[in-house]
């Protein structure tokens, strides 16, 4: 018989709180990332990672073959973004990951830019 | 190594932001989110103290591969909460916005053009005409919400994936126009 005291995996929710995976951390002390910095696993470190959070190491998998945005790393493993964001600033002191930021505000985008967009889009 | 842009797809709650990312991306609507802190005034707090208020902040999102350079994210904005203004990181740095409107309820749509015109993020309004009923006219759109005569207004049916490209280009044209002038403008100082 099932002890009622135990709930099973869907009632309990998440079994450790978001931040806990970060150590408290809610932003990362040196780097920046936005919702749509691009994140790719570096190829080079197929070893085993036994010292990472099984989230970390859900982050290398999940871009080891193609660039994921910060976001889609967040919305698929259901963490908030800033937690996401702490990961990556970790992963990449390891130096595990390399990342694209987009381009930058003072950037304006180009009527090239533009224009290569709207042409995708047609493509749809 | 590719660069990613987004456009943001904005407006009152159910109006068909989730539809209209579900439309046109290659990957189904993903759900992310963000705890942001705001400072607000109770309303019933007669002492009109400032508290801060924790919350969470949840929208769902698409992607559009161009080609090998170039990924488009679409973010779909919360449709209820006045908090999504907050969240820098999602504001910032967009190629354009989409307002989606119902003729019903125009005034859930204030907002969002405020925010986008005070920060001159190009935008386009499109008027999603759910069954086909089109109860309004893009003129009289355009009056009901004060729009600046180059603001394109549309009208769309977001569950049609062509539609929603149909207020994604127009969202571009209108950037386009913006990194025109810019362009006429330092040419001429």
């Amino acid at each position: 018989m099932r002890d009622p005291r135990w709930l099973d995996d869907e009632q309990a929710g998440r079994h450790v709180r978001p931040y806990a995976i970060t150590g408290g951390r809610t932003r990362h002390s040196q780097h920046h990332f936005t919702l749509i910095t691009l994140i790719v696993s570096r190829h080079d470190h197929e070893y085993e990672h036994d010292h990472l959070e099984p989230e970390s190491m859900a982050i290398l998998a999940m871009c080891r073959d193609r660039a994921v945005a910060v976001a889609e790393i967040a919305g698929q493993l259901d963490l908030p973004v800033s937690v996401v964001k702490v990961l990556c600033g970790d992963l990449l002191n390891a130096e595990l990951i390399i990342v694209q930021s987009p381009p930058e505000l003072s950037e304006q985008p180009s009527v090239e830019l533009i224009e290569r967009v709207m042409d995708g889009i047609r493509q749809l | 190594m590719p660069t990613a842009l987004k456009i943001l797809i904005a407006g009152g709650f159910g109006v068909g932001k989730t539809t209209m990312v579900g439309s046109v991306s290659e990957v189904a609507p993903l759900e992310t989110e963000e705890r942001i802190t705001a400072a607000s005034v109770g309303v019933d707090d007669l002492a009109g103290i400032e508290r801060k208020t924790s919350t969470t902040v949840a929208m769902d999102f698409g992607r559009i591969t161009i080609s090998p350079e170039l990924v488009l994210y679409l973010f779909g904005t919360p449709g209820q909460d006045r908090f999504w203004f907050m969240w820098d990181d999602l504001s910032s740095g967009a190629l354009g916005a989409v307002v989606l409107a119902d003729t019903r309820r125009l005034d859930a749509s204030f907002a969002s053009i405020d925010f986008f015109e005070a920060r001159d993020i190009p935008f386009a309004v499109g008027v999603n005409c759910f069954d086909g009923r089109r109860e309004a006219t893009a003129e009289q759109v355009r009056q009901a919400l004060d729009l600046d005569p180059a603001t394109p207004v549309v009208l769309c049916d977001v569950r049609e994936r062509a539609s929603s490209k149909e207020v994604l280009l127009a969202v571009l044209d209108a950037a386009r126009r913006q990194a025109e002038s810019r362009l006429a403008t330092a040419a001429g100082a």
